[in-house]
């Protein structure tokens, strides 16, 4: 029992390690679609690494940094509202992901391992690379945090500042990209937004400063992984979303905590 | 002395709508623009131009090498779910160190709000927040968008005698956007009147009686500012300074 729950637990809480300081700048700017899209996105990534017989995971991160880029492009250029393009790029490469996994008769692929995440068919190797990967992601992330905070404060001030923004905004896209990829096959590709936000989010009811506020996140994020696993092996229910629903529960009870506690201040 | 900035000939379009065209004029150390127009005529558009944020469509804008920029934005909303405090805000710029910033607090009277919360600033407290954060830096080129919205009328007073005490400190130059004519003019050494191009420019004085700038304000405001002519006068003379007879406005067309 503990053997098989061993590999999916060490990439949880390693995930959990980024998915939580990024989550708090998807929640302080707003880019919860955008969170989406690329995920929705990375599972074309995954039905054209059938296709093409390519290492799925590569296929994940060359189309969703790709796809970052693409958004970057196109928000400069402001002809469409943001919230309209991701739009329609979410759901038509999902669909579109779906329709070519569903066209390969010859290699059987599960679909729902794949939208919801299946965290038990985790090997050692996954592992190696969601390590690897994190470890890329959390430097780049720590040498980058102040100036990502500075242009989510004011893009402005930040730029009178000295800070290039666009550059700035393209590194922390870029860590998003690579962020959701990894997370792809832990929690899956409609649920990894959430695994960025409802940490975040919750870590809001007790954060006094961003770096708290992060922190909090990947404490809040571990703990609803090892919750999770604990509620999937014990009923036999989904990982990934086991996950996200313990993740959930800590929210609603932080937020009643926190209004209690406003409650008897006041 | 050269410039600190100097605009020439500057038009910019934005989504094929022209929004400023042939903007000339040049920001020198020690005195103080004020940009007067009427809603969408482009006033923050040229702020944005000089400090860079926005790239002229045409024409040049020049600045002296390495300069130091303090900027005060037009209002800052920072998103509820960030939590940060005035202290942490000021530290943004890791170059800045923590005995300047609290000096700098100290100095624009917003010390007591260092552990509040930015979210909990009225909007006097975050104007000298953002004031302070802007001077914290030494800046060459201050420049403030509105800095009064929002502020209450003593609020006001305070804010305009911290900005010209701060120019007088830091010998730097100061350009502003602001609407309200009779609080700033009393300091202004150049106005600019803009509505998409520059209507006319000069001393507050001579401003005042331009037929454009009467015909854009109407006359009360152009009394409103002609009230300050005398008190310009007095206080430039005051602080020693040449009044040229035929500083006249001159006119853009």
């Amino acid at each position: 029992m503990f053997e098989l729950l061993l590999p999916p637990l060490l990439a949880g809480i390693i995930l959990s390690l980024i998915t939580g300081p990024l989550g708090t700048f998807v929640v302080w700017r707003k880019m919860s679609y955008f969170g989406d899209t690329l995920s929705h996105a990375a599972l074309l990534g995954i039905a054209l690494s059938f296709l093409l017989n390519i290492n799925p995971f590569y296929a994940v991160i060359f189309l969703t940094v790709i796809l970052a880029v693409g958004l970057i492009v196109l928000e400069l250029q402001q002809k469409l509202a943001i919230d309209t393009l991701l739009g329609i790029l979410a759901h038509s490469s999902l669909s579109l992901g779906v329709v070519v996994i569903s066209l390969l008769n010859n290699i059987r692929v599960d679909l729902m391992g794949y939208l919801f995440g299946d965290l038990l068919s985790i090997t050692l190797n996954d592992i190696y690379y969601i390590l690897f990967g994190t470890i890329i992601v959390s430097i780049i992330l720590y040498l980058n945090w102040n100036r990502f905070l500075f242009i989510t404060v004011s893009e402005e001030l930040a730029f009178s500042n000295g800070i290039n923004i666009i550059k700035t905004k393209f590194i922390l896209t870029l860590l998003l990209a690579l962020t959701i990829a990894l997370a792809m096959k832990f929690v899956g590709a409609l649920i990894i937004t959430s695994l960025l936000i409802i940490p975040a989010a919750t870590a809001r009811c007790y954060a006094k400063s961003p770096e708290q506020m992060a922190i909090f996140a990947i404490i809040i994020g571990i703990i609803s992984v090892i919750g999770g696993l604990i509620i999937s092996a014990y009923y036999d229910s989904p990982t990934g979303p086991s996950v996200v629903i313990t993740n959930a529960f800590i929210f609603i009870l932080s937020l009643m905590i926190s209004k209690i506690f406003k409650l008897s201040n006041s | 002395m050269q410039p600190l900035v100097s605009i020439k000939n500057v038009s910019i379009s934005l989504n094929q709508q022209n929004i400023l065209s042939n903007i000339s004029f040049t920001i020198d150390t020690g005195k103080i623009i004020t940009i007067l127009g009427p809603n969408g005529a482009g006033k923050s558009t040229l702020v944005k131009l000089v400090l860079g944020l926005l790239k002229p469509s045409n024409g040049l804008i020049v600045r002296k090498k390495n300069l130091t920029i303090g900027y005060v934005p037009q209002n800052l909303q920072i998103d509820k779910t960030l939590p940060i405090t005035v202290k942490r805000f000021m530290q943004l710029n890791p170059t800045i160190n923590s005995h300047n910033i609290e000096k700098m607090l100290h100095r624009v009277n917003a010390f007591g709000l260092i552990n509040k919360t930015m979210q909990q600033l009225s909007g006097g407290e975050m104007q000298r927040v953002l004031l302070a954060q802007a001077l914290v830096k030494k800046p060459e080129l201050l420049i403030l968008d509105e800095p009064t919205q929002g502020v209450d009328v003593n609020g006001q007073i305070t804010l305009y005698n911290l900005i010209a005490n701060a120019k007088n400190e830091f010998n730097c130059a100061v350009l502003m956007i602001s609407h309200d004519l009779h609080l700033v003019m009393a300091k202004t050494d150049e106005v600019i009147c803009l509505n998409k191009h520059i209507c006319c420019s000069g001393t507050p004085a001579l401003v005042s009686n331009d037929p454009e700038f009467i015909a854009l304000f109407g006359r009360n405001a152009a009394n409103q500012l002609a009230v300050y002519k005398h008190h310009h006068l007095h206080q430039t003379n005051y602080q020693g300074r040449i009044m040229l007879p035929n500083f006249g406005a001159k006119k853009n067309v």
